[in-house]
């Protein structure tokens, strides 16, 4: 069924539409990653211009987000207090990224600084996950080794200390503020909630149990992609509310799925699994920009 | 010959759903620019030939119409089929010679845009080299009743700014480049695959040099705006009347309320598109929850 998209101005399949919905909310419940940065590159192939496919993935990746965090809060899985200090960050961030958005259009990058984003970020992080997993499903087949809790390092040591009950943590105020920030700049850029950088960056730096770290960078998503949605709509009148719509409806069923089956498998399945993908959607963006591509011409008409 | 005109074009146009002719029968050469005027191609301080008219008492003349002279875009828009037909008025015998062709135009509004190739820098293919396009139809497509290079002559072409390349080439635009060809023909060649740019030989039907017709697919991706429509009458490559009228295309109901209220009212859109995510996000938990208890 073709359904014409009143601001993108183009004409898709709503059924296409709804299943890619259905596919990214199935990965926000299931990796507490909003699935953004499944979603823009398949808007961009499927013929949405890239400043709506971003503004818009934002507006989706709210939905599924809000979906998958009243799912955790029921569970008590939310870190409220780290959240907000991860949002703090996060709306600075957003601020700044769609600041970064104008300049980089005006230039004509935008595409190439999205995609070299992707290749680096999902690269670091898709190695790093990978590693950690194997370890820990080899560690848990031998149980004489004992886990700590959580392991100490540089960002331990920086000053205003804060603490943190449900993450069972005591650390400064900055680091996650700063992660925040980052993730805060991508999902303007990006059109991504930033699950996909927070997510190992609460593991890995912060050390927040992975219990919690879903359900928190699920909040924290939430209200930084509103915010991003709100600032591109008001800005560029790019967020298109009918190709949201049907984005939504496959995402929020998705997302439920996501969250029941999440629950059923466990930690280091789950995090080997997610590393696999981020490696995968990496490794295709590479080969992209390494690659002598087939069309050397590319046209961009000017934002109304 | 005139009287024999009026019963053939009756049963020529029953086969279509029909709406009165743009131009009363009669007229010469149409009025330009029609109702509310088309944009100025490339800018209006350039100085441009006008496209000469069509003696006013020239031999043969078009009389035509459209089978609408507007296209609603609704929410389940995918295209929208048009019939252009039309006659030739002729006091005289049909000429002897070749035979008269007919070229059928329809272009869209045109937008700015660049056109970017992408070289290998350090490595990494990057988009380097840029030319602007002040202006370019968004979709422009040529009908003809016989091969175009067969039935037009250049200098008529050129006059006219009837095929392709010389209807973007009147566009002009700043180049960062010294040779911008290899630029423009690779947004003909990208458009031509889209389907946004089309030249259909032969889509155009003549019959009995008097009655012709045409039927000019718009395809889904439309943007709003006024439509040039363009007949051209031509004698052994040389245009002997033309007849232009505009196709209204227009966002309706739905999908013109949402249009108007993001660019209208920016916030109130953005936070209804929010409102629309939280709704559906809760709503969808709230709703897995009672299943799973039920």
């Amino acid at each position: 069924m073709q359904i014409y998209l009143p601001i993108a101005e183009v004409s898709v399949d709503a059924f296409t539409l709804i299943g890619l919905g259905g596919l990214v909310g199935l990965m926000s419940g299931l990796f507490g990653v909003g699935g953004g940065f499944l979603i823009t590159p398949l808007l961009f192939f499927i013929g949405i211009p890239p400043a709506i496919a971003v503004a818009t993935g934002a507006n989706q990746v709210v939905a599924s987000s809000v979906s998958g965090v009243l799912a955790h809060v029921k569970r008590k899985t939310v870190d409220f207090r780290m959240g907000g200090v991860l949002l703090a960050g996060g709306l600075v961030g957003s601020w700044l990224g769609v600041w970064v958005f104008t300049i980089l259009q005006g230039l004509g990058q935008v595409d190439l600084v999205v995609q070299l984003c992707y290749v680096v970020f999902l690269g670091l992080i898709g190695a790093m996950m990978l590693n950690e997993g194997i370890r820990s499903l080899r560690r848990s087949r031998n149980p004489t080794h004992r886990k700590r809790l959580h392991q100490h390092n540089w960002v331990h040591r920086w000053p205003l200390k804060m603490k943190f009950r449900t993450s069972g943590l005591y650390i400064s105020v900055f680091p996650p503020l700063l992660v925040g920030l980052a993730v805060g700049v991508l999902a303007a850029i990006m059109g991504v909630g930033g699950g996909f950088i927070m997510v190992p960056a609460m593991i890995y730096l912060l050390g927040m149990p992975t219990k919690v770290v879903v359900g928190t960078s699920l909040f924290q998503i939430t209200f930084v992609t509103a915010f991003t949605t709100l600032m591109h709509a008001v800005s560029y009148n790019t967020v298109d509310i009918m190709l949201a719509v049907l984005l939504i409806v496959g995402g929020v069923i998705g997302a439920q799925f996501g969250t029941t089956l999440g629950a059923r498998l466990r930690a280091e399945q789950l995090r080997i699994l997610l590393a696999l993908l981020v490696l995968l959607v990496c490794g295709k963006l590479a080969l992209d920009l390494f690659l002598r591509p087939d069309e050397l011409y590319a046209i961009t008409t000017e934002p109304r | 010959m005139r009287a024999a005109l009026g019963p053939a074009c009756a049963v020529w146009l029953l086969a279509a759903p029909v709406v009165p002719a743009q131009q009363a029968p009669g007229s010469t050469v149409p009025l330009e620019p029609p109702r509310q005027g088309y944009p100025v191609y490339p800018d209006p301080a350039r100085q441009r030939p006008v496209p000469a008219e069509a003696p006013p008492q020239a031999p043969e003349q078009v009389v035509a119409g459209l089978s609408r002279d507007s296209v609603a875009i609704t929410a389940s828009f995918d295209g929208s089929d048009i019939l252009i037909y039309g006659a030739v008025k002729r006091e005289t015998p049909i000429p002897d010679g070749p035979p008269l062709q007919v070229i059928m135009t329809i272009e869209a509004p045109a937008q700015a845009l660049t056109i970017w190739r992408k070289q290998r820098r350090l490595g990494i293919w990057v988009n380097a080299d840029h030319v602007d396009i002040g202006a370019a139809p968004g979709f422009y497509a040529v009908a003809t009743s016989a091969p175009l290079d067969q039935i037009l002559r250049p200098e008529w072409d050129s006059r006219y700014r009837i095929s392709l390349p010389l209807a973007l080439r009147a566009f002009g635009g700043t180049a960062s480049v010294e040779d911008a060809v290899p630029f423009t023909e690779a947004l003909i060649r990208l458009r031509e695959r889209s389907g946004l740019y089309r030249l259909d030989e032969g889509a155009v039907k003549v019959v009995d040099q008097t009655l012709f017709r045409a039927d000019i697919r718009l395809p889904a991706n439309l943007i709003e705006g006024s439509y040039k429509t363009s007949i051209f009458l031509l004698r052994d490559g040389e245009v002997v009347d033309l007849y232009r009228a505009p196709i209204e295309v227009r966002k309706v109901g739905l999908e013109r309320w949402l249009y108007r209220l993001a660019f209208d009212r920016p916030l109130l859109y953005g936070l209804m598109s929010l409102a629309v995510a939280v709704a559906a996000g809760w709503g969808a938990s709230a709703a897995f929850r009672r299943l799973r208890r039920a």
